[in-house]
């Protein structure tokens, strides 16, 4: 079978944002050329200074930068401040706890994600419309509007131990998972029902006359047809979710179970009699970011195109 | 059945814990309760100790206090206007005027994208300390440049109040804008090229084209754009947090609503009340962005 190509090419393509203009503009007056490049290497410039910076202060010791300033020519460069980060701070427990938020979240998204998308897509409910409506609009809030009493939602819900040493949804892992996918199912939704609507409805109509049943029209039709959408999907939420900062900060008590990124608030405090170490930290912190950043960006691009583009 | 399966369990918990707790907000905002005890549907007694008074109906008493005695909310709004006047006038036409030039294909435009971009990568709660660097008081980058390092003449930027809210604004510029870039590049490439093509024969310059032939056929994406917008300086909260907690100059209604439930006092009712003014002003946004993007399906649904 050769469907899934064949297919492809009346598919919307999943792609990272290119410069349409490229190759086929007339010829552009050059002063407007040299004002564009002066401007875009200015702000290229300022665009990586920070970070940049902040590496740089997190490669000088201490001492150096105590007595030098932060600007100066450097006189040594070492990793311990990066070794020592990672190591006095408990970032690696820190960085498992991210592990454990993220991957179960990501996951169990997309896959409920697909499935309400293809109900909505292709079962005439009659209440489609109003239930798409339901999901988007839930991933607009602000999530300061839920917080209050989903904090105290959070204080009710008991868990078996087995999914919360605090025995409730409030300062536990699952709790956080439970709060990302929910909060994200409605951007999910939103993507993949779009997505959908353009698989050809004759696609449906072979496989009804194959005899395949609605689950088998999900999982072996639908579901590897959505693969560049899930793609573009799963490195979009991994990086958010594990951006996450707020979510776990109010709905865990405990520093030890927080993720990464809002132990950050912690190390700060740990950490605030050496800046150095700090600037370490966040630049460990960054890694995984970094590492999607430099695989995965078109992914990262096609995803966000997708949320603010119909179909 | 399956569709009861694949449907339920999503729904249940989009209702569960983003319905519920949307709604239970705007019910909780008019009572008076610290979290401890039950809830009841008695009206709250004047005059007597608030330990009394716990769990009781309060009317619009939050509101009221809120407007009138409560010293952060109104800096709060200030504060969140403010940091909407700034997307709308700076990060917003500035991701835009990247993604014009990039999409005009200069060389050089893949690197542009991708460096512009990459703030959009990192979460602002690392945003916030990064740039404590470049606003560090003594040692900091802008201070040593500038000549103000030393220790009588030192510029706090991020301490004084009258300034620290311009100074984040300039952090959540440099992010927002990339991520405005991306959004509008990818409007920018849907745009059908005969369109451009057709507007220079017409002897159209390159303004004239955007904002004649482009900008307007982009009114999807100009939409969305003005949405995010919106959404995020409602939002707003991780950066000022990393940076003082949010208080001192850069209290925003966001922080306020954290403050009161997860603070050492709790005041669920009055929290709830802050919650609600955000909820309903982030509703504007919210109908106009579904209105644009399900109108055309309805009627698709009753032809």
């Amino acid at each position: 079978m050769t469907t899934d190509s064949s297919l492809s090419g009346s598919l919307p393509q999943v792609r990272a944002a290119q410069p349409s203009g490229a190759g086929r503009r007339d010829k552009p007056r050059p002063w407007g050329q040299i004002a564009s490049q002066v401007f875009l290497i200015s702000a290229s410039v300022l665009w990586l200074l920070p970070i940049l910076f902040a590496l740089y202060i997190a490669l000088r010791p201490y001492s150096e930068t105590t007595k030098y300033g932060y600007v100066s020519l450097p006189h040594s460069l070492t990793l311990k401040n990066f070794t020592d980060a990672w190591s006095s701070s408990g970032m690696p427990h820190f960085f498992w706890n991210s592990v454990l938020i993220t991957v179960p979240a990501v996951v169990i998204v997309l896959g409920l994600a697909s499935g309400v998308a293809f109900v909505l897509t292709r079962v005439n409910l009659k209440v489609n419309v109003a239930l798409l409506i339901l999901f988007t609009a839930g991933n607009l809030l602000p999530q300061q509007v839920i917080i209050t009493p989903l904090y105290r939602l959070y204080l009710l819900i008991p868990l078996p131990s087995f999914l919360s040493d605090s025995g409730l949804m409030y300062n536990s892992i699952t709790g956080l998972v439970v709060i990302n996918v929910s909060f994200q199912l409605g951007f999910c939704v939103f993507v993949l029902s779009n997505y959908m609507k353009s698989i050809p409805e004759e696609m449906y109509e072979a496989a009804l006359v194959d005899g395949a049943g609605l689950w088998t029209r999900f999982w072996r039709l639908t579901v590897p047809l959505c693969r560049p959408a899930l793609a573009a999907l799963a490195t979009l939420l991994t990086t958010w979710i594990y951006n996450d900062f707020f979510w776990a900060i109010t709905l865990m008590s405990s520093g030890d179970k927080r993720p990464v990124t809002s132990a950050l608030a912690n190390l700060q405090g740990q950490f605030v009699s050496n800046q150095n170490l700090i600037a370490a930290a966040a630049m460990i912190a960054a890694v995984p970011t970094l590492v999607v950043y430099i695989l995965l960006q078109k992914q990262f691009i096609a995803g966000l195109s997708l949320g603010s583009s119909k179909g | 059945m399956v569709v009861g399966l694949l449907l339920g369990i999503p729904l249940l918990l989009d209702l569960a814990f983003v319905w519920f707790p949307a709604l239970a907000t705007v019910l909780l905002s008019f009572t008076k309760w610290n979290g401890v005890g039950d809830l009841h549907n008695k009206a709250c007694l004047p005059n007597v100790p608030s330990i009394l008074n716990n769990g009781c109906l309060y009317g619009i008493q939050n509101y009221h206090q809120a407007v009138t005695i409560y010293p952060e909310f109104w800096p709060a709004v200030r504060h969140n206007l403010i940091w909407l006047a700034v997307f709308i006038l700076f990060a917003t036409p500035l991701g835009m005027l990247f993604a014009v030039l990039i999409d005009r294909g200069i060389k050089g435009s893949r690197m542009y994208q991708s460096i512009l971009f990459l703030p959009v990568m990192l979460s602002l709660a690392l945003i916030g300390i990064i740039w404590e660097f470049v606003y560090s008081q003594n040692l900091g980058l802008i201070n040593t440049v500038i000549g103000r390092n030393g220790n009588n003449n030192a510029i706090d930027w991020l301490g004084n109040p009258h300034l620290n809210l311009w100074a984040v604004l300039v952090e959540a510029t440099w992010r927002q804008a990339g991520y405005v870039m991306v959004l509008y590049l990818a409007g920018l490439k849907a745009v059908d090229p005969t369109l451009r093509e057709a507007a220079v024969v017409d002897g159209a310059n390159a303004w004239q084209t955007f904002w004649r032939v482009i900008f307007p056929v982009m009114r999807p994406i100009n939409v969305v754009i003005m949405v995010v917008t919106v959404i995020e300086s409602l939002r707003a909260f991780d950066l000022v947090y990393i940076t003082n907690k949010g208080i001192n100059g850069l209290e925003l209604l966001s922080v306020l609503v954290t403050s009161n439930i997860v603070g050492e006092t709790q005041r669920v009712g009055f929290g709830s009340a802050l919650g609600v003014v955000l909820l309903v002003i982030s509703l504007v946004p919210i109908c106009i962005f579904l209105f644009q993007t399900f109108r055309s399906e309805s009627r698709e649904g009753q032809s």
